[in-house]
């Protein structure tokens, strides 16, 4: 494997972890926000708090570990996306400091409404925006006129396609919250939270898997050459479905919560590796690619090595993370 | 475009300078914490615990602003220079990276350490989760200067035509001014959290908590912004020597020394007329800038007007350097004389006004770090890789950058005054007093 295909495979399997890490977080943020709202807020909130007090900060950085490295391997993309994408990127990190700060000014110093607001209304709006720099990457919205690199604002809003990748963020990351908090409350032997969760995770269930297949249909439209690239690995869209299947009948039937989420783990794994590769080699269709502007093989080699390095350290630490808190009986179900 | 250029250097200066607060909380307040509760096992002083659980508790909401700004300022790199970062990006991605590594760690001991109080029979299990807290806090710290000091001592790449070529990942992260930035950064973070919380104390005291419980903590806060004031004071001396090697132009202009001479003065304050390179008013060490500059009173030190005027440094750097060493000076010598109070004559030891001039250190050492940047950053312009790329070279070629700052800065005063409000209000719902009847402890 090149040094530039092994460089974006790490990346992107980053890239899949921050979506599943902070799918959790960013549904888990609406959920506490409209449990306030219905009155089932008491439940919920409970199970929520419970998880994400602990693994919070973790979330964000995944986000900037992607971005860390897709500039330190891909220097070409800090030049285009950092020219085209100044004001939504802007915009998107105003509420992902909004966010994260306000969780924690919530819930370590005051509870307080407003801050409940901004912090759930924040976490859906955030999934929408990021998503929106997946659709710029495919073409059509960037383009080079001179020196300069503009992004085409009206014609990213008038777009079907950009507009079903935007439903299939928001719905997504609700069924995987859900589906992963119905989890964690089955562990925490919250039997009422348990319940509203799993029912809230079959709702969603079907709307990602019909913003799933709206978004093949009008990649189509959009860029027929992506679309054929995606075609020759429909094995991998075909086992997402297979998954999503799987996770939906184990939650409908209220069995293996656990075996359930990591069906919709590889749901996504396997629908974001098929992208991925249809995706490939460009980085944004069509200024960059993996190969144009490479960094220095010298370069690569050291961050691939950093890499290594830097796993060693956080994988027995996650673990430890995970013992203690995630898998942990006892810290789960609030006796310690 | 010009316009562009200056917006986009005020929207990083001002992210920077807010993130800085946080973070230097962020890299310093851990080892506070670390130290209080170890004396607290130690000596098996609920007091220390005390102090500890309290700090900790305070220091994650100040935490989550250091994060979130700071995510701010790693996307805004790309947004607002995103040519520098196309060249540069190559050479520092490896420190960049390892950054965020060390934060990594630091994100998961601290949720683990945060929820783990009275979890395990041994204490000193729990004590320890704290240490790679302390460990990655630092070590982002030093992993993110040494991009810092990259930009001021550009090496282990060659450029040719915009083109990088035979990149040492190595020696670009350990360049001449990497060792003296970082020492700097970490000794002065280290000084300015224990000058902080030492002022929290005092003020509390002022306002009339006089138990066993403050007494400790304003020990044990100014004790160690003495410590750690004092090896500041030496590594800037350091920094010293290694401006008059690598970037004698910078030192030249923070002491508005025109002409290279032998036994340089080292001026104090002072007014300059530019057009005739007079300064007035100013107090003028004798040899003490030769001292700086090569440790010799009579060594030679390179003067401003060897260099072309088009790279020198904004001349009002001086009231920056001047400002930041005086801060420095202010807190090693308070917590000195509160040290040397306390040993010579004890019944002063809650004198009023030496804990005025305690609570003062507090904001008056966040202010010295921030001149300290300041002096740091202006004074490498119009560098923005010396010696290689202009900052005018680097700017984004977006025209939206105005917008954005106002966008950045209606967000950076919300967090501000927020992040104050619940800070004030986390205290006064749960004093001390309150806790320590809770959890049984004698006041």
């Amino acid at each position: 494997m090149s040094i530039e295909l092994l460089g974006i495979t790490i990346l992107w399997l980053f890239l899949l972890g921050y979506v599943i890490v902070a799918s959790i977080d960013f549904g888990a943020g609406f959920f506490a926000l409209y449990g306030k709202w219905t009155g089932t807020g008491e439940i919920v909130n409970q199970v929520i708090q419970r998880y994400l007090s602990p693994v919070w900060e973790v979330t964000n950085v995944f986000l900037i570990f992607f971005v860390v490295g897709i500039v330190g391997f891909f220097p070409d993309t800090a030049y285009y996306y950092g020219t085209a994408l100044l004001v939504p990127a802007s915009i998107a990190l105003v509420l992902l400091a909004i966010r994260g700060s306000f969780y924690a000014f919530d819930h370590y110093g005051k509870t307080n409404t407003v801050f409940l607001f901004l912090y759930g209304f924040t976490g859906l709006l955030i999934p929408a925006s990021l998503a929106t720099v997946l659709t710029i990457s495919i073409g059509g919205f960037v383009e080079k006129q001179g020196n300069n690199v503009v992004l085409l604002m009206g014609k990213l809003f008038a777009s079907p396609y950009s507009w079903s990748v935007v439903f299939l963020a928001l719905v997504s990351v609700l069924f995987i919250s859900a589906s992963f908090l119905t989890y964690y409350a089955n562990r925490a032997q919250d039997k009422q939270a348990e319940e509203l969760l799993r029912t809230w995770a079959v709702f969603w269930s079907f709307p990602t898997i019909f913003a799933s297949f709206l978004v093949f249909l009008s990649l189509r439209n959009h860029n027929l050459e992506f679309f054929n690239n995606m075609l020759d690995v429909s094995w991998l869209f075909i086992l997402s479905f297979a998954f999503f299947l799987c996770a939906v009948s184990l939650l409908i039937r209220k069995k293996s919560y656990g075996l359930a989420f990591i069906f919709v783990m590889l749901q996504f794994a396997s629908a974001f590796f098929g992208y991925g590769i249809g995706h490939m080699p460009y980085l944004l269709y069509p200024y960059v690619t993996i190969y144009s502007g490479v960094n220095n093989p010298i370069m690569a080699e050291a961050l691939v090595w950093a890499f290594v390095g830097g796993l060693c350290l956080l994988v027995p630490s996650l673990y430890l993370l995970m013992r203690l808190f995630l898998f942990n009986a006892g810290y789960v179900q609030g006796r310690k | 475009m010009q316009d562009t250029l200056l917006w986009s250097r005020i929207l990083t200066s001002l992210t920077l300078g807010f993130h800085i607060i946080f973070a230097t909380i962020g890299v310093g307040v851990p080892v506070m914490i670390m130290i209080a509760e170890w004396l607290g096992i130690r000596r098996n002083d609920p007091h220390y615990m005390l102090l500890a659980r309290r700090w900790s508790r305070g220091f994650t909401v100040t935490v989550a602003v250091g994060v979130v700004t700071g995510t701010c300022i790693g996307l805004q790199l790309s947004l607002l220079w995103p040519s520098f970062m196309q060249i540069a990006g190559q050479v520092i991605a490896l420190p960049l990276f390892m950054e965020t590594f060390a934060f990594f760690f630091e994100a998961i001991f601290l949720g683990i350490y945060l929820y783990t109080w009275d979890r395990f029979k041994n204490r000193w299990l729990h004590w320890a989760f704290i240490i790679p807290v302390v460990i990655g806090s630092s070590a982002s710290a030093f992993f993110i200067t040494t991009v810092n000091a990259f930009m001021n001592a550009p090496q282990g790449f060659t450029l040719e035509n915009g083109v990088i070529t035979h990149i040492e990942p190595l020696k670009a992260m350990f360049n001449p001014a990497t060792p003296t930035k970082v020492s700097h950064v970490l000794s002065s973070a280290f000084m300015t959290s224990a000058a902080i919380l030492a002022a929290v104390t005092a003020w509390l005291i002022l306002r009339g908590r006089r138990t066993e419980y403050y007494k400790k903590a304003l020990r044990l806060t100014v004790l160690w912004t003495f410590v750690f004031g004092v090896g500041t004071a030496l590594i800037g001396d350091l920094s010293g020597k290694y401006l008059a090697e690598y970037q004698p132009e910078k030192l030249a202009a923070a002491e508005w020394h025109f002409e290279t001479k032998e036994h340089a003065d080292l001026l104090v304050g002072g007014v300059l007329d530019e057009k005739n390179q007079q300064v007035k008013g100013a107090l003028p060490l004798p040899g003490m800038l030769s001292f700086l500059a090569h440790s010799d009173f009579n060594a030679k030190v390179t003067g401003l007007n060897e260099f072309p005027k088009d790279v020198w440094p904004p001349l009002f750097v001086h009231y920056l350097f001047d400002l930041m060493v005086g801060v420095g000076v202010y807190a090693v010598a308070i917590s000195l004389l509160f040290l040397v109070i306390r040993i010579w004559n004890k019944s002063q030891e809650w004198n009023s006004w030496l804990l005025r001039l305690i609570v003062l250190g507090g904001p008056l050492s966040v202010i010295g770090i921030e001149l300290g940047w300041m002096f740091a950053e202006i004074g490498r312009q119009p560098w923005i890789l010396r010696g290689y790329m202009r900052t005018s070279q680097g700017v984004t070629t977006s025209s939206d950058v105005g917008a954005m700052l106002i966008l950045f800065a209606l967000l950076y005063l919300v967090l501000g005054v927020v992040c104050i409000y619940v800070l004030l209000r986390m205290t006064k719902k749960n004093p001390p007093e309150a806790e320590m009847q809770k959890r049984g402890i004698t006041l």
